[in-house]
């Protein structure tokens, strides 16, 4: 019985995790946010999916091979879309530079 | 070994060996272009349903791979646009070119890994390797966006990382409840209950997003409209059909039980809305890739307008694999030919293109050949795919199905018609810088090939309906061959 409600203890955490993320992702405007709002997501699908494997003994790993996975390609995905945006900043700033050097001469 | 897994990692070794290769891309994309044309024959003779578990780990841990009719169309299909749309980027993106060194170093290991997505993709039926392969495909396509813009490139990646959280979701939900996530186990175990259907529904909306279908196509005109020709070209003909081939092995194989009409109607009725919606913008817009982009929204829609009507009468499946085909070798010609008018071209509007028909007459062939593909004109491999579903759509007695494929084919005739009028008009013949003859070549050989697809109709439908799943073809496919040749014949 204790067991079992500790295994939902992970998915439902996992979906306030999920709902948060979302909520954020929606509400919130700035790129960077919305890349970590996304990663909360990540991290409730993730909690939700190595919850499964949770025996009273023991652990099943396939639930937990695919969560490492996970993790890896979400940590790859992310480095990747923060790269960006720090390009997109750049390229802002530069813009911005460009205008104000064009209105004073 | 087995040509299943080589087509997967023989992408990934080039990959790697284009970051080494400094100067020798040439030789290097003639050795891939030549292994994976072999592959892909070796694949096509395979009988359908071939299976292959990856480095013999037995289901339900390992990962299978699998030869069906739809991954043996479209996986030649990728070696075919992929190829040829590599050649055109050799001139582009080659080490002695004027395209800035970054972007000359990125494109070819992003080229390499999209083709591997692409392939692990079509042939794969393991729902998280699914994932990630989206994700593979997701990196090469964003990194081939932002050479065009970083705004739309972003977009596109945060959107993308959204889908993917959902369908992930999904997967979730899937191991939970019935401990594997392969489709082929799944098919004899999935059963109509509410976790089911909840899991079908958050993958498929996940897949909608990468598969742009309208209304969450919003993240594809900027992207595809703004990258060089050649990422267009893999980005339009290649990676929304990720989405939408998973898409097809969820509701007509893994979860097929958990697939109500109800749920084909509504993704039928969104795919009419999206050919309706992304021909109107394609006629709106001023510039030619623009044009393009949203013609691909449109043409997306005609793949999920099918799924109401491949359970019953007619070759709805043959008709589907067929489109997805043939819009992926059209595109690709089509953003081709595009990207080389609009260097020729004063300016990226259709308004600029005046007079280029008379000086660069192959490369407005090619445009045009494209087009009567879209527009489904016979004899085409659009005509053969559009034939088939409306003619699925008239003996199921869906009028609304048929009529909206018709319009779409009329809208796409104004839409395409437009920057083709423009290129004959004008009196005077613009001077254009000669370009290198595989650039003008690849454009035209991917048009001949979307044309000649109308010729090889009925041993395609053959292949698609092969290892098509269970819940599909009804009926064999007899007079196919004859109906296909008499209707070209009697446009003729």
């Amino acid at each position: 019985m204790e067991a079992l409600a500790t295994g939902h203890l992970f998915a439902l955490t996992g979906a306030v995790l999920v709902g948060l993320g979302l909520f954020g992702f929606i509400t919130l405007r700035h790129a960077l946010r919305q890349l970590l709002a996304v990663n909360v997501s990540g991290a409730g699908v993730f909690l939700m999916l190595g919850g499964l494997g949770r025996g009273a003994a023991t652990t099943d790993p396939f639930p937990q091979a695919l969560v490492i996975t996970g993790i890896v390609v979400a940590v790859a995905l992310t480095a990747f879309g923060a790269a960006l945006i720090l390009r997109q900043a750049e390229e802002d700033h530069a813009a911005k530079e460009d205008d104000e050097r064009g209105g004073k001469t | 070994m087995s040509p299943l897994d080589l087509l997967v990692v023989a992408p990934l070794v080039f990959m790697v060996l284009s970051l080494l290769a400094g100067g020798w891309q040439r030789s290097l994309l003639a050795l891939a272009i030549a292994t994976m044309a072999a592959l892909s024959v070796w694949l096509m003779t395979l009988d359908p349903g071939t299976a292959h578990v990856v480095g013999g780990w037995e289901l339900p841990l390992g990962v299978l791979l699998r030869a069906d009719g739809l991954a043996q169309m479209l996986v030649p299909a990728v070696t075919l646009t992929a190829g040829l749309t590599g050649l055109y980027a050799l001139h582009q993106f080659a080490p002695e070119s004027h395209a800035s060194n970054a972007q000359t170093a990125a494109f070819w290991p992003l080229y390499y890994l999209m083709w591997s997505a692409a392939n692990a993709a079509f042939l794969t039926t393991d729902l998280f390797n699914l994932y990630v392969t989206l994700e593979m495909a997701s990196i090469a396509a964003v990194a081939m966006a932002a050479m065009g813009s970083v705004r739309a490139a972003l977009r596109y990646l945060l959107i993308a990382l959204l889908g993917s959280i959902f369908y992930l979701l999904g997967v979730a939900l899937i191991l939970s409840r019935y401990g594997t996530v392969d489709v082929t186990l799944l098919a004899g175990m999935a059963e109509a209950d509410f976790a089911t259907a909840l899991a079908l529904a958050l993958m498929t909306g996940g897949l909608l997003v990468k598969a742009a279908l309208f209304p969450l196509h919003g993240w594809l005109p900027p992207a595809h409209a703004a990258a060089p020709a050649p990422a267009s070209a893999l980005l339009s003909g290649l990676v929304v059909k990720i989405g939408f081939v998973i898409t097809v092995r969820l509701w007509f194989e893994g979860l097929a039980a958990a697939a109500t009409p109800a749920g084909l109607h509504v993704l039928g009725g969104i795919g009419a809305l999206a050919i309706l919606f992304g021909s109107l913008q394609a006629i709106r817009q001023e510039s030619l890739k623009a044009l393009v982009a949203y013609s691909t929204v449109a043409q997306i829609g005609y793949l999920f307008l099918a799924f109401p009507l491949i359970a019953g009468a007619g070759h709805a499946w043959a008709g589907l694999s067929f489109h997805a085909v043939a819009h992926m070798i059209a595109k690709a010609a089509m953003f081709l030919a595009a990207g080389l008018m609009l260097k020729a071209a004063a300016g990226p509007r259709i308004a600029d293109l005046a007079g280029l028909a008379r000086a660069m007459p192959l490369t407005v062939t090619a445009f045009g050949l494209a087009a009567v593909s879209l527009m489904g004109l016979p004899p085409s491999g659009g005509f053969s795919a559009k034939f088939l579903l409306v003619d699925a759509a008239l003996r199921q007695g869906q009028a609304i199905h048929a009529a909206v494929m018709l319009i779409g084919g009329l809208l796409a005739a104004v839409y395409l018609f437009r920057p083709l009028a423009v290129a004959f008009s004008g009196s005077e013949t613009p001077v254009v810088p000669p370009k290198a003859p595989s650039m003008v070549a690849a454009p035209l050989a991917l048009a001949l090939a979307a044309l000649l697809l109308g010729f090889a109709g009925g041993p395609l439908a053959d292949l698609a309906t092969g290892g098509a799943p269970a819940t599909v073809a009804p009926e064999p496919l007899p007079a196919l061959e004859d109906t296909v040749e008499t209707a070209s014949e009697d446009e003729q």
